[in-house]
């Protein structure tokens, strides 16, 4: 199964779906009501990155990184400080090849949010409790106008059966609290999936859940993601979820994406240094196993105003001189398809 | 159950040498609620040792935490004790009155609550609170002197700048605020420290460290704790024995090296399986199907039954109980001997 | 979780497979598993289906807190008289005499005539000083027909006549249907002022949100009670307006604040972050997902407002700055008029009736707010 995953969809293989460059996203660090503030949080700031048709990409890092941030951004729930964010085109009629979505107006929204779509972390709250499963899922089609209320139930009770809750009669007028998490979380990923997106973004969907209930629905999007050759963005924390879900995984610290690579690649031969550390304070569930020792320095702060040298520099025991001397190090291909944001690599 | 504790002090080695500090010895325990009577607890025994670290395991709801609050007695109204003795030292704490009772809560078994750490009281110092609850527990006053020598001291051994014990929660970081936590637990200088999820909201390296620093505590001082938690690759770093729990009941308990290389029960074996590692094999397969039962209407014989692919009449029909296996491991499953061909089938299906 | 799961074919025996089945809370038609026919079911058979079913859920919630309970037999018991009312007056009732505006009796009564200072017993006995009034002549101790105005309670008129003639029953029953109509006016203004202003403001924000909420805390420093004296005295006042009145001044102020920040908490819950990611629009996410949620508070609240409704009636009534007929406020406002306000150990049921009326009203639509509460707050539920 795992090998299905890096076969990409021919007809479009050697274009990237989705193109993210110099994204940005600086909030006000409020100080009362009068007070015109000059200090800002940089939650992201500049992050780049492809993801190829039907591929998925892991953000994994701290809590506090940005990987949230960014995810809110790629489906517009937060509004884009800087930079852009550039979606393939699915119908060439407007001649062009991408279109910047973080700039999009909004009559093109709606168009955008069929193509787009998130999954959240919190099964308890992300569907609304006073509405049916039927409800649920049919909102995005409802919105969009596709089809007949008949055409959406049985598009509602076919997505059913293929998320698992079946049959679907049995769940489909059904209400969130009558459901189990795991439950919930499927209706959620049909509720994402019904309008045929190209895009998911995944926020920590399984780290509420249950281990055993984590890895079906993990199961069941990589199923899912083939089925309707979707591309994720996997947002966790989980270095091992990541791990499972996706082809290439980036390493966020404090706004900026420190190293990208091959999931296989990233976790045996980390270059950054805080990639290096991420990894070794990972747990694994093997008492025999002996863990390499990677210690960093101090502990995470907020990157409020942030002088513009690199990011880890205060917590790297290797920090040299090449670091105290230049701006943040930029995202370099240092080996094939493997990126780090470091001088000394 | 007596047949843990026979097993335990017989026959095979205790990996600490350590003697039986507590015992847990067929405790069933039952919530009331206005379904019905909810089974959270259904016949666990298990022995502590002296200076030993034990794992508690399960999903949500499997009755880790309530044997936890059971131990120190500390379980909601509507919870009723059906059965079974929690002896420390060979005391039966559950035959106490309430009054003795507290001699023993924290003095001698202490607990690190799940989200302990964000329950700081923000107008009062941390050094204020844990003096506040050694003088609570002690039953005299602490002079300052003594609150600030020993408070200090607690700093250091879990890693916070003793300076830090006159700031407020706030200034703490998360991960402080749990060094913290686990400060107060020690501040009585208990016997035992039951950790409930000790790092669960905590980034991966601030719980790395943490967990080390538990570590060293645990062998400088010779402590033992009880650690409980939903994670099995948490539970593999710091445990020496591991008791895997389903729908209230204790269906493995084991030495932590021999249940994560060979485990002789099926539940055991399907949730190692289903937990997703940076090292090793990237997918495994043959998940969990299903989702744990209704413990107002628990299904009859063996509780995992309903799940579990090696089931058969007898499952259903008769009650499995925990006995030696293999090595120093107990498993209640009728069929145990059978648990690696799910290792076979997961393999040949890969 | 996927559905009946079967062991694989290792094991000896299937077993079975009875906590994996899906349980149908009775809103599926039985055998009816898979069944196309359960998916396009007819519309509104189904949201009746669907309501019923969460109806009952509440229902066993309400149905704990026994003061709701009480609350709500106290309400019914108001709504039978209400209804009692116009039956009694088409059967049994004379209009001449029932009518609780226009009707009038005075019966005859035989009593002696006793000096001021010694009359003990109301009843049969008469003080020479009102007696005079009638007849000049008349000495102590004569037997005297009177007229009585306000009658006792009698077979005939069981809680007596007003000080104007009128049966006091006929008057409290008729007086039940204003107090429920304005109530309900009151109430419903209410929760529609509140709710769509509360949910708008927490939505949007910003300068929205400034302008609702400081209009709001305007309205509720205004006192009820001396802003309706003050209206009643300068517009000419009817059950409807009052109702729309109280319902706009509870609901621009206090109810839009609580429902506001019930909102805000709607908002931030991912849920909405999913219906915006689903493209719906502002007007379908605060219709569809926030005020649904903040309904149930609402109607909380509307409980609330119908007990100040009826009690604001009866406080412009009595001053007299209502224009009704009859009410409950007016049946006290006739007592005070008439100056029986003070004599009520002997003229109770001029006062006790229609004041307890109000109290009790009130009070059931209280203790019916109480018992919602621990419907719509679970946090208060016992565990």
């Amino acid at each position: 199964m795992s090998d299905d995953l890096y076969t990409t969809s021919t007809a479009t293989a050697n274009k990237p779906l989705i193109k993210v460059e110099g994204l940005k996203k600086l909030f006000p660090v409020d100080k009362g009501l009068f007070r015109r503030t000059d200090e800002y949080i940089h939650a992201v700031d500049g992050v780049d990155f492809e993801i190829p048709h039907g591929q998925s990409l892991g953000l994994v890092g701290e809590s506090g990184c940005g990987k949230s941030t960014t995810g809110r951004m790629l489906v517009r729930l937060t509004e884009a400080t800087e930079g852009r964010i550039l979606l393939h085109s699915d119908d060439a009629s407007d001649g062009e090849e991408y279109v910047d979505v973080a700039h999009i107006d909004r009559s093109k929204q709606k168009a955008f949010r069929k193509r787009v779509q998130m999954i959240f972390q919190d099964p308890y709250e992300s569907l609304n409790p006073r509405r049916t499963v039927f409800d649920t899922i049919s909102e995005p089609m409802a919105v969009q106008g596709l089809a007949s209320y008949k055409e959406r139930e049985d598009a509602v009770a076919e997505l059913l059966e293929r998320v698992g809750l079946s049959p679907a009669s049995a769940y489909i007028y059904r209400y969130p609290h009558e459901l189990s998490g795991g439950q919930r979380q499927r209706v959620a990923i049909a509720r994402a999936l019904i309008i045929n997106p190209k895009f998911v973004v995944a926020d920590e969907p399984t780290s509420m859940l249950d281990v055993s209930i984590r890895i079906s629905i993990m199961e069941l999007m990589l199923k899912l993601g083939i089925e309707f050759d979707v591309s994720y963005l996997y947002i966790t924390h989980d270095l091992a979820v990541a791990r499972y879900m996706c082809d290439r995984i980036a390493v966020m610290y404090l706004g900026k994406i420190v190293e990208l690579a091959p999931t296989e690649e990233l976790l045996s031969n980390p270059q950054h240094p805080y990639t290096k550390a991420l990894i070794s304070a990972v747990p694994v569930p093997d008492p025999k196993f002996e863990r390499p020792e990677v210690e960093i320095l101090g502990s995470v702060s907020k990157p409020i105003n942030p002088p513009p040298l690199c990011r880890f520099i205060e917590r790297c025991p290797w920090a040299a001189d090449v670091c105290h001397n230049n701006q943040h190090p930029p995202l370099e291909e240092k080996s094939k398809d493997h990126y780090v944001a470091c001088y000394l690599v | 159950m007596s047949a843990i504790t026979g097993v335990s002090s017989d026959g095979r080695p205790d990996l600490r040498q350590g003697d039986p500090l507590l015992e847990v010895d067929g405790l069933i325990m039952n919530y009331e609620t206005k379904e019905g009577d909810v089974s959270a607890v259904q016949d666990v025994s298990f022995t502590l040792h002296k200076g030993e670290a034990l794992g508690l395991v399960g999903e949500s709801g499997c009755g880790k935490t309530s044997v936890a609050l059971s131990l120190l007695r500390l379980l909601p109204d509507n919870a009723n004790y059906k059965a079974g003795e929690i002896r420390l030292n060979g005391t039966d704490l559950l035959a106490l009155p309430e009054k003795e009772m507290r001699t023993h809560r924290w003095r001698d078994i202490a607990m690190v609550f799940q989200g302990a750490m964000n329950a700081w009281n923000p107008v009062y110092t941390v050094g204020e609170q844990i003096r506040e609850a050694m003088e609570t527990h002690f039953d005299h006053r602490v002079t300052d002197e003594e609150a600030r020598v020993k408070i200090s001291e607690l700093f250091e051994m879990v890693g916070l700048d003793p300076q830090m014990r006159t700031r407020y929660p706030h200034e703490f970081s998360g991960g402080m605020r749990q060094r913290a936590v686990i400060a107060m637990a020690l501040s009585c200088d208990p016997q035992v420290i039951i950790a409930d999820e000790p790092t669960t909201a905590l980034d991966v390296i601030v719980q790395d460290r943490i967990l080390q620093q538990l570590k060293d505590i645990q062998d400088n001082l010779g402590m033992s704790i009880i650690y409980i938690s939903h994670d099995l690759a948490v539970i593999a770093e710091v445990t020496e024995r591991i008791g895997i729990m389903y729908a209230g009941k204790l269906v493995e308990i084991g030495p932590t090296e021999e249940v994560y290389a060979k485990s002789w029960h099926p539940y055991s074996q399907l949730l190692l399986s289903s937990t997703p590692s940076i090292r090793g094999p990237r997918r495994k397969f043959a998940p969990l199907e299903g989702e744990p039962p209704n413990l107002v209407d628990p299904p009859s014989g063996c509780r995992f039954h309903p799940r579990c692919p090696l089931a058969t009449d007898k499952c259903v029909e008769m009650e499995p109980p925990l006995e030696p296996t293999q090595g120093g491991d107990q498993s209640a499953c009728w069929h145990w001997e059978r648990v690696p061909e799910l290792d076979e089938t997961r393999e040949a299906s890969a | 979780m996927s559905v009946s799961q079967q062991p694989p074919e290792s094991a000896n025996a299937p077993v079975g497979t009875e906590t994996m089945e899906p349980d149908h809370q009775g809103y599926l038609p039985p055998g009816s598993d898979g069944d196309a026919d359960v998916v396009h079911q007819n519309r509104l058979v189904l949201r009746w289906k669907l309501f019923k079913r969460s109806f009952k859920q509440n229902w066993s919630l309400f149905a704990d807190s026994k003061i709701g309970l009480l609350g709500l037999a106290i309400i019914f018991v108001f709504a039978l008289m209400g209804i009692a009312h116009p039956i009694l007056m088409a059967t049994v009732w004379e209009d001449a005499i029932y009518d609780p505006v226009i009707g009038y009796d005075a019966p005859q009564a035989e009593k002696t005539v006793v000096p001021d200072a010694e009359l003990t017993d109301p009843q049969t006995e008469v003080a020479l000083s009102s007696a005079l009034l009638d007849n000049p002549l008349v000495q102590p101790g004569d037997t005297v027909i009177i007229s009585e105005q306000p009658a006792n309670p009698s077979s005939k008129h069981l809680l007596g006549t007003d000080p104007l003639g009128r049966d006091v029953l006929s008057q409290l029953l008729f007086g039940t249907r204003a107090a429920f109509a304005m109530g309900v006016i009151a109430a419903i203004v209410t929760v529609i002022f509140g709710t769509v202003l509360g949910s708008i403001a927490a939505y949007y924000g910003g300068w929205i949100d400034g302008a609702v909420m400081r209009t709001a805390d305007l309205f509720l420093l205004i006192p009820l009670i001396p802003v309706l004296i003050f209206i009643g005295g300068l517009f000419k006042v009817g059950l409807f307006s009052l109702g729309l009145l109280i319902g706009v001044l509870s609901g621009l102020g206090p109810v839009a604040i609580v429902l506001k920040s019930q909102a805000l908490s709607v908002k931030v819950k991912p849920f909405i972050d999913a219906a915006k990611v689903a493209g719906g629009s502002d007007f379908r996410i605060i219709t569809r997902h926030i005020i649904p949620n903040v309904l149930p508070l609402s109607f909380l609240y509307m409980m609330f407002t119908v007990t100040a409704a009826i009690a604001g009636e009866a406080t412009l009534s009595f001053f007299g700055l209502l224009e009704v007929d009859m009410s409950w406020g007016i049946m006290i406002h006739t007592a005070q008029t008439q100056g029986y306000l003070l004599r009520g150990t002997d003229f109770w049921w001029l006062l006790l009736p229609a004041g307890g009326a109000v109290t009790l009203l009130s009070a059931g639509f209280y203790l019916v707010g109480r018992g919602l509460d621990e419907v719509v707050n679970p946090r208060l539920r016992a565990r």
